[in-house]
């Protein structure tokens, strides 16, 4: 590197803020690197549907483009989109969110989490998630001005925050819980008494609630319960969800929020300075996913539901333990009998083996131990890397 | 149940052992399921989709349009099983709106397929008119798209 480009560096970092260079890059990120250099992988780190949309949300998508809809919705997103929304959720959660006022259309759930984060938080506000959680929760807490509170949850309790365990977190600072479940990195899936406790909590020490709930339609021999459906709680929830799971529209960029008149007038305030709106070609697929039905999701999700059984059966068989995930399409086996942190096991894995898993660390400290593992990719592509892993497994177990 | 069906309908190579692991039904009963389907005729048959052009084989097809006559007591059924009963002919459909009959027929040649239609097909009693659609080129066949098809685009590690 030349001088003047070294000063050059020196001077432009300088600029950065505090609040952005305290904040750790993505451990997904960082991964994503060192598997760029190998080849031959076979991938079990991705956090997307090896599906792609289905082709009636393709089409219509295709259609509104002949018909030159290239334009800016309304801040909030288009109003046929949000009065098909209202329809979903009442079907779905039997919830009625006014269109109007309580429904806003963001930038996948990712801006819908920044949004509710940015618009409720003041400086020093606290914000209780469970650990491990999906890598944006602390960090998008943290960019708002906010602190994240990290709960441990265990593979002893499935890896669902408990109740008792966030009353101890909470102070006078506490402004709200954030949850995401069915939960991306583990899998885990809170069932109703479960999260009954959570809401009840909530509401002895009015907290608010973010849920995010972009895995709530791949539940596998469980039912989802929204958490905004229990008594007393729509009031107190922002619930987010999106199109990119369940109906494989991840590059669609299209989720929503749901909440009080309130908090989406305060989101939308955000939005509107900062995003304007969701682009309008994913708002029209989106309707078109709603209005569409559910047999292409129904049919995902038994797909997924065999890969899962496979990939969890597989883990066991190698000799990884691994608790049964019952939503989203990750695996979350514990790789504690390999003696490695999960760091080293994810990077000598990719060397040694070709497969990419991602450590466990990525999604915080009580990640150590663990890696995930993604079964949305192909029944062969999932043998060959449990293969690949046992002998891995096999190879280092027998070192110690 | 569904759930054995649905995976042996995607590949009917699955072992009972790996459809019991990705069902979370017992080995016994995935079995003793499929022996049942078998018998009753729930399963067909086990078939596997080949793309002939590709190993340079010459296969015709046609898709033939029947008009024929109902017969008393047995309607349409009767003259469906004469045809159905032809090699020649791979499905045989009744069908609604301008004709009565929807037939798959494959030969190795048009040769082949025009014989058939002209010397087996069209001289039978109740056949009054036959129309027949040679395939020019075959898009997708049993849900699956012979070229082409949708590669996977995704990057590999994502949140």
């Amino acid at each position: 590197m030349s001088k003047s480009n070294s000063s050059y560096t020196k001077v432009s970092s300088s600029y950065i803020s505090h609040k952005v260079n305290d904040i750790p890059p993505s451990g997904i990120r960082k991964f994503f690197d060192l598997l760029s250099s190998v080849e031959g992988v076979i991938s079990l780190g991705i956090g997307e549907p090896d599906f792609v949309t289905p082709w009636h949300i393709r089409e219509a998508a295709i259609y509104s483009l002949e018909k030159g809809y290239t334009m800016y919705t309304s801040n909030q997103g288009l109003p046929e989109l949000r009065q098909e929304l209202a329809k979903y959720l009442e079907s779905y959660c039997g919830l009625s969110y006014d269109p109007d006022n309580e429904l806003l259309i963001t930038v996948g759930v990712s801006e819908g989490l920044d949004l509710a984060l940015r618009a409720i938080l003041n400086p020093g506000d606290e914000v209780i998630m469970p650990d491990p959680c999906y890598v944006a929760y602390p960090a998008c807490t943290s960019l708002a001005g906010g602190i994240p509170i990290l709960v441990p949850t265990t593979e002893e309790n499935d890896f669902n925050i408990i109740a008792a365990d966030i009353e101890q977190q909470i102070t006078s600072k506490t402004k709200a819980i954030l949850i995401g479940y069915p939960a991306n990195p583990t899998g885990a899936v809170m069932v109703k008494k479960e999260l009954t406790q959570i809401a009840e909590l909530a509401q002895r020490h009015n907290l608010l609630v973010i849920s995010d709930e972009v895995y709530g339609q791949l539940v596998y021999g469980v039912e989802h319960t929204c958490l905004a459906s229990l008594p007393g709680m729509k009031e107190r929830t922002i619930l987010l969800n999106g199109f990119s799971k369940a109906y494989a529209m991840t590059g669609w960029r299209i989720g929503y929020a749901a909440a009080g008149k309130e908090l989406i007038k305060a989101m939308t305030k955000v939005h509107q300075y900062t995003m304007l709106c969701a682009p309008i070609m994913g708002q029209m697929a989106a309707i078109e996913a709603l209005r569409g039905g559910d047999n292409e999701v129904e049919a995902m999700v038994r797909d997924y539901d065999r890969r899962r059984r496979v990939m969890v059966r597989g883990l066991r068989d190698i000799g990884l333990s691994c608790f049964e995930p019952k939503g989203a399409f990750y695996a979350f086996p514990s790789i504690k009998i390999t003696g490695m942190p999960s760091e080293e096991f994810a990077e000598k894995l990719l060397v040694e083996e070709k497969v990419a898993v991602v450590p466990g660390t990525a999604f915080g400290q009580c990640g150590e131990g663990y890696v995930r593992c993604c079964y949305a990719t192909s029944l062969p592509e999932i043998e060959e890397a449990l293969k690949r892993m046992g002998t891995f497994v096999n190879r280092h177990r027998h070192r110690q | 149940m569904k759930q054995i069906f649905e995976a042996l309908e995607k590949d009917a190579r699955l072992t009972t052992e790996q459809i019991s692991t990705m069902t979370g039904i017992p080995v016994a009963e995935v079995e003793k399921t499929i022996k049942k389907a078998e018998k009753n005729r729930t399963i067909l048959k086990y078939k596997t989709t080949i793309d002939w052009a590709k190993l340079g084989e010459e296969q015709v097809w046609a898709l033939l349009e029947v008009k024929v006559a109902p017969q008393r007591d047995v309607g349409f059924d009767a003259i469906a099983e004469r045809i159905y009963r032809f090699p020649e002919a791979r499905s045989v459909y009744l069908a609604s709106g301008t004709y009565d009959l929807a037939i798959l027929v494959a030969g190795k040649t048009m040769q082949e397929v025009a014989i058939f239609v002209s010397e087996k097909l069209a001289p039978l009693e109740t056949v009054q008119s036959t129309v027949t659609h040679f395939i020019l080129k075959k898009y997708k066949e049993d849900g699956e798209i012979l070229e082409g098809g949708e590669a996977i685009k995704r990057l590999p590690v994502t949140p």
